[in-house]
């Protein structure tokens, strides 16, 4: 009974939270993700994300919410990059590269040190199963209100996306707005963290952005489709890890992994396939027309 | 289909239209501009004419407050730059290199981002905001590609895109870096008689180019630039050999050493 197959998970309260944790994620990642993809800001998703892992550790040994730490190390993270970047000569990329990575290795000292309940894997990869009730109202909270503040602004981040030169022309603020960017950034890894865990977090925050990109031309239909695509690969990939008792991040990653290859392959207009499939025609069309072309004078 | 959106634009202010005094600006231990001067009045249409690395882009920048300049003012209409751009009343057109093409916006949503000054917190576009933009396109002839992607226009739609966006927001100043590299003489004259009749309104135009042909049939005042200003005169002043030759560095007419320094 596929019907069953599909309702027997929803049974256990653990599964139900997983869903909602998942879906929650998915839908905050596959929003912000439009802006990340068009602006390039791949690597500072992967920053983002890594550099929260001390904050985790340090909101465990506190009794703080974990949400209180990975926020506060996301953004300073944030913070330290741009001042590294504007203060030396070094470039954006190494500055991140050099930040992440150390905030990173503190985060993985700092858990090797300490004696504790905190168990790695859980932070690297996810603990989607072990989400408590208080986690997912932690994850609600935080993702409805990034949601909300995504989508009011959502004409003005574009506009910071596409020309920040103009939205400092017409009196506002470039700076203010790359800063809220990055600061929803910042709220939204810490939403996706309990879903995918540290590691993976990034792909949530690009694979759904990059696969919208590849099927439409309208940045209002792709802030639809990304999030609606991450979606339903969180579900997928959940179901699927269920029966395979496989990992459920690594399985909700994949599932977005294989979208993407298959969009990348297949979109009508922008997908691999397509496009050499066009300009076969367009090069048939050529050497017909020319033929005839050669006809013609005879 | 003409007429409204003229009458829409605000009345003047006291002061010229563009007031730039004594801006210095380095990057670094370079000197990029040194003691700028130069006053616009209304309803006139300038070239800034120079070659790379003279000043023209830095310029533009130290008139929008994108950069802070070690010395000097900016007064836009009798306000600060700051003022300037809150009232909206600053209208830039960039460089092809600035934007990403491959950005998935419609025309019409480009020319929309010209209104939001306007606007609330969320940017929602009300009937005046569609009026102009639609108004807009008009103008510059791209209302039939109005729901093309703006990379799927070819080099001297895109300016005219954009020079809408600046027609769209009502600008009493309009900045145009290099609108002319890259784009079809049909669209150069489009353009050409666009600006002619937003300056016939009162709007006052910057333009920088490389173009030295079509500056007297663009232009009713030309500025030649190399860090200083060389000269601000008529079109046919500038484009004299000998004035050319200073501005970019040619020692062909006069025999003069070249360099700009005192």
């Amino acid at each position: 009974m596929p019907l069953d197959l599909l309702l027997e998970p929803l049974g256990y309260d653990f599964m139900q939270r997983a869903f909602l944790v998942t879906i929650t994620a998915a839908i905050v990642c596959g929003v912000l993700s439009c802006w990340l993809v068009l602006i390039g800001w791949s690597l500072m998703g992967d920053a983002v994300s890594h550099a929260v892992l001390p904050g985790v550790v340090i909101a465990y040994l506190m009794g703080t919410p974990f949400a209180v730490g990975a926020l506060v190390f996301g953004l300073g993270a944030v913070a330290l990059i741009f001042l590294v970047r504007s203060t030396s000569r070094v470039k954006e990329d190494a500055a991140i590269g050099v930040v992440f990575t150390t905030l990173f290795a503190l985060g993985l000292v700092l858990i090797s040190v300490v004696p504790s309940q905190t168990d790695l894997g859980h932070i690297l990869f996810g603990n989607l199963l072990g989400v408590s009730a208080a986690d997912l109202v932690q994850v609600l909270v935080l993702g409805a209100f990034t949601l909300v503040v995504l989508v009011l602004k959502r004409r003005d981040l574009t506009l910071y996306a596409f020309d920040p030169t103009h939205a400092h022309a017409i009196g506002l603020n470039p700076k203010v707005l790359g800063a809220l960017l990055l600061a929803l950034l910042a709220l939204t890894v810490v939403v996706a963290l309990q879903a995918v865990g540290v590691v993976l977090v990034v792909a949530m925050v690009i694979i759904p952005g990059a696969t919208a990109y590849l099927l439409t031309d309208r940045f209002a239909r792709m802030l639809v489709i990304s999030p609606a695509i991450a979606a339903g690969c969180a579900i997928v990939g959940i179901y699927a890890s269920y029966y395979l008792d496989a990992a459920s991040g690594g399985m909700v990653v994949l599932t977005m992994g294989v979208v993407f290859a298959l969009v990348y392959l297949f979109a009508p207009r922008h997908g691999v396939i397509g496009r050499s499939l066009a300009a076969a025609r367009r090069r048939r069309a050529g050497v017909a027309r020319s033929a005839e072309a050669e006809r013609q004078p005879a | 289909m003409s007429g409204p959106a003229t009458s829409a634009r605000r009345p003047s202010t006291d002061g010229p239209a563009l007031e730039v005094r004594g801006i210095t600006v380095h990057y670094g231990d370079v000197l990029a501009l040194d003691d700028v001067s130069l006053t616009l009045d209304r309803g006139t249409i300038c070239g800034l004419v120079g070659m790379n690395g003279s000043g023209k882009s830095t310029l533009f920048k130290a008139i929008m407050g994108n950069i802070r300049p070690d010395r000097g003012t900016v007064s836009i209409g009798g306000r600060s730059p700051r003022q300037a751009r809150r009232a909206g009343i600053v209208g830039y057109v960039p460089q092809s290199e600035e934007v990403d093409w491959s950005f998935p916006l419609s025309v019409h949503d480009v020319v929309m981002m010209g209104r939001y000054g306007f606007q609330g917190f969320t940017r929602r576009p009300r009937r005046a905001d569609r009026e102009a933009v639609a108004e807009a396109l008009d103008r510059v002839e791209l209302a039939d590609l109005a729901d093309r992607r703006i990379g799927a226009l070819s080099g001297g739609q895109r300016k005219r895109a954009f020079v809408a966006r600046g027609l769209a927001q009502g600008a009493d100043l309009l900045l145009l870096d290099e609108p002319f590299a890259g784009v079809d003489k049909r669209s150069e004259a489009t353009i050409t008689d666009l600006l002619r009749e937003l300056a016939d309104g009162g709007a006052t135009v910057l333009v920088s180019s490389h173009d030295l042909e079509a500056l007297p049939r663009l232009a009713d005042e030309a500025i030649l630039l190399l860090r200083r200003v060389l000269l601000h005169g008529t079109p046919e002043e500038a484009l004299r050999p000998e004035q050319l030759a200073r501005a970019f560095g040619l020692d062909l007419a006069s025999g003069r050493p070249t360099d700009g320094g005192d």
